[in-house]
């Protein structure tokens, strides 16, 4: 229920980005400012159009009307930004792939590739990753505390105020601000907005587990709290640095050299770690065992699984920095630990194929659980393809090629995005009351789409990489090195081409899942075949001899 | 003893190493003994509970 503070501290905002932008120091902070109080003021005037005065005594009834349902408005929310920040973040993968195939799309200074990649990168790990965590721990935590959401409008500041904090990074990308670093680009008054969101996010959560109705706290929570207290100590520790100026956009890491590599590191693989991986377990553990009407396979196989991952992810980070200046027995360290991760990792991936066990002709006839499955599939390949890489050995040959970027493809598109689309495909119909789904066979034609795209792209950046690496260390009988690097630039220019096309396969999935949930949500019903289509006999009895006459 | 960079590796790859193996032990252990299989097989059924 809308109250008078959310529309004061939206206006004082607006008033505030105004202010800054009006007294900045540099012009990438006026600009950014200015887009700001633009969003807070456009903000404040819907909320006060959605104002109702009431009596004291309307607002008693409403307020204990609510306590006895689920807070699903804003799930309803976060699945709609997820589906949209899904479908804008495959776009700008698919215009950076043509940039690289093709340079002369690069929009100066804008749209540059320096500039899209972030874009793309943060659209789809925190706008639509991050949307799709904040939006399934809300519901799953709800359902298996059964208890309402802690802390009433708290709720709806965690899921706006991390819309916000997507607006600000994504335009602060295209202006040009940045504190370069992967994954974590933003800079420092972002950083800050979004320690404050993820703080609010640690309150409904652990608020809503203190007040469970439920003596056992299910595993998927497990893993969805060590997601959001891990994030949020990677995140403050890597955000560490100094602004220029209070009113500029320009800051300094509190790290130098070295350090500043190695903290970057440990903050960039467990984001990994802990927002890609711990947080879509914590998905995995919910939804495979409602989609599949099973328990999970192990309970007890699944809480070894969440101390061995917590406890080993962490040290994994230096693997990103062989052959560096890091010291060489904490590369090694790295290496180790990595490798050791396939234990915990498999024992999730089979602890979730199991649960089907018994169960396994439904994955014919469920695209949704097929989903899961093909999801559960990719999380194993490419959990396990990634120590194979971090061994010296084979990272002196796939490192800074692009046999990292079909990697972290296999993993993003196949393990979260899919076990994502399933999430959002089995969320829509509870969501909003609808018996089911517009259409199933549409599910089925993402599925089929998004698997073929993933497939062309992981095996076309095999292909590239490990050419690139091989021609960048081909050296000739005089030591020289046989190709220049434009050599390898060039070489590569059909497998890009190849991306594009893969990267539009997974896109057009998308969008047809975005039409599907869009008339789900309107009501509406597809008619088609069902996907089962086994006829009873229609003359089902033995042939008997017939009596000659 | 001083506590240099080294005198904390070394111990942080011997005694560290067996404590928390030690622990890993301890949780397979914990989470493995006959006796909590009832709660286990109780707690997996959490999801399923809202339906009835």
């Amino acid at each position: 229920m809308l109250t008078a503070t959310p529309i004061i501290l939206t206006g004082a905002g607006a008033f505030i980005g105004l202010l800054a932008s009006a007294f900045a120091k540099d012009a990438f902070f006026a600009q950014h400012m200015a887009i700001l109080a633009i969003i807070l003021t456009i903000a404040t005037v819907i909320l006060l159009k959605r104002f109702q005065f009431s009596s004291p005594a309307q607002i008693q009834r409403r307020e204990e009307a609510a306590r006895s349902v689920y807070m699903d408005d804003v799930i309803r929310w976060g699945v709609i930004a997820t589906a949209f920040w899904g479908v804008v973040g495959f776009l700008v993968g698919v215009i950076a792939a043509a940039q690289l195939a093709w340079p002369e799309l690069n929009i100066q200074p804008y749209l540059n590739f320096g500039r899209l990649r972030p874009l793309h990168t943060s659209a789809v790990v925190f706008a639509f990753c991050g949307s799709a965590l904040i939006t399934t721990a809300f519901y799953v935590v709800q359902r298996t505390c059964r208890a309402r959401l802690w802390g009433g409008n708290l709720a709806w500041f965690v899921f706006w105020g991390y819309q916000l904090f997507i607006v600000m990074a994504a335009t602060g990308y295209l202006l040009g601000i940045t504190q370069s670093k992967e994954y974590a680009e933003p800079e420092w008054y972002v950083d800050l907005w979004l320690t404050i969101v993820w703080v609010a996010f640690l309150m409904v959560y652990v608020g809503t587990i203190v007040k469970r109705n439920e003596p056992h706290i299910y595993v998927a929570n497990w893993f969805f709290l060590s997601f959001i207290v891990t994030i949020a100590m990677l995140h403050i520790v890597n955000g560490l640095s100094m602004p220029v100026s209070l009113l500029g956009s320009k800051s300094y890491s509190a790290f130098g050299g070295v350090q500043d590599a190695l903290t970057q590191w440990w903050y960039g693989h467990n984001a990994v770690g802990f927002f890609l991986t711990a947080g879509f377990l914590g998905m995995m553990y919910y939804f495979v065992p409602k989609q599949a009407d099973r328990p999970i396979y192990s309970y007890r196989l699944s809480i070894i699984h969440f101390w061995g991952l917590i406890f080993l992810y962490i040290w994994a980070g230096p693997h990103h920095l062989h052959f560096t200046a890091l010291p060489d027995w904490a590369q090694t360290l790295g290496m180790v630990f990595s490798i050791m991760l396939w234990m915990p990792s498999w024992g999730g991936m089979i602890n979730g194929l199991l649960t089907l066990q018994g169960a396994w002709d439904k994955v014919r006839t469920d695209p949704i659980l097929r989903m899961m499955v093909i999801s559960l599939a990719f999380y194993g390949m490419s959990t396990f393809e990634g120590p194979v890489m971090s061994i010296k050995t084979v990272n002196s040959l796939s490192h800074y090629t692009d046999w990292t970027i079909g990697h972290v493809h296999s993993g993003a598109l196949g393990w979260n995005g899919m076990i994502t689309f399933a999430a959002l495909y089995f969320l829509t119909p509870r969501l909003w009351n609808r018996e089911r789904l517009y259409s199933l066979r549409m599910v089925n034609w993402h599925f089929w789409l998004a698997t073929l795209g993933i497939v062309i792209y992981a095996a076309v950046m095999w292909v590239s990489g490990i050419t690139q690496g091989l021609m960048w260390r081909e050296y000739d009988a005089q030591g020289y090195l046989v190709y220049s690097f434009a050599e390898s630039v060039a070489a590569l220019h059909p497998y890009y081409v190849m991306r594009v096309f893969a990267g539009l396969l997974y896109l057009s999935g998308a969008l047809i899942m975005a039409f599907n949930l869009f008339m789900t949500i309107r009501g509406k019903q597809r008619i088609e075949a069902p996907l089962r289509n086994s006829p009873a006999p229609i003359n089902d009895k033995p042939v008997v001899a017939q009596p000659a006459q | 003893m001083e506590l240099s960079y080294q005198t904390m590796r070394t111990f942080a790859d011997s005694w560290g190493l067996l404590y928390m193996f030690i622990i890993f032990c301890f949780v397979v252990f914990w989470t493995f003994r006959p006796s909590s299989k009832p709660m286990n097989d109780d707690a997996a059924q959490i999801p399923f509970k809202e339906d009835n």
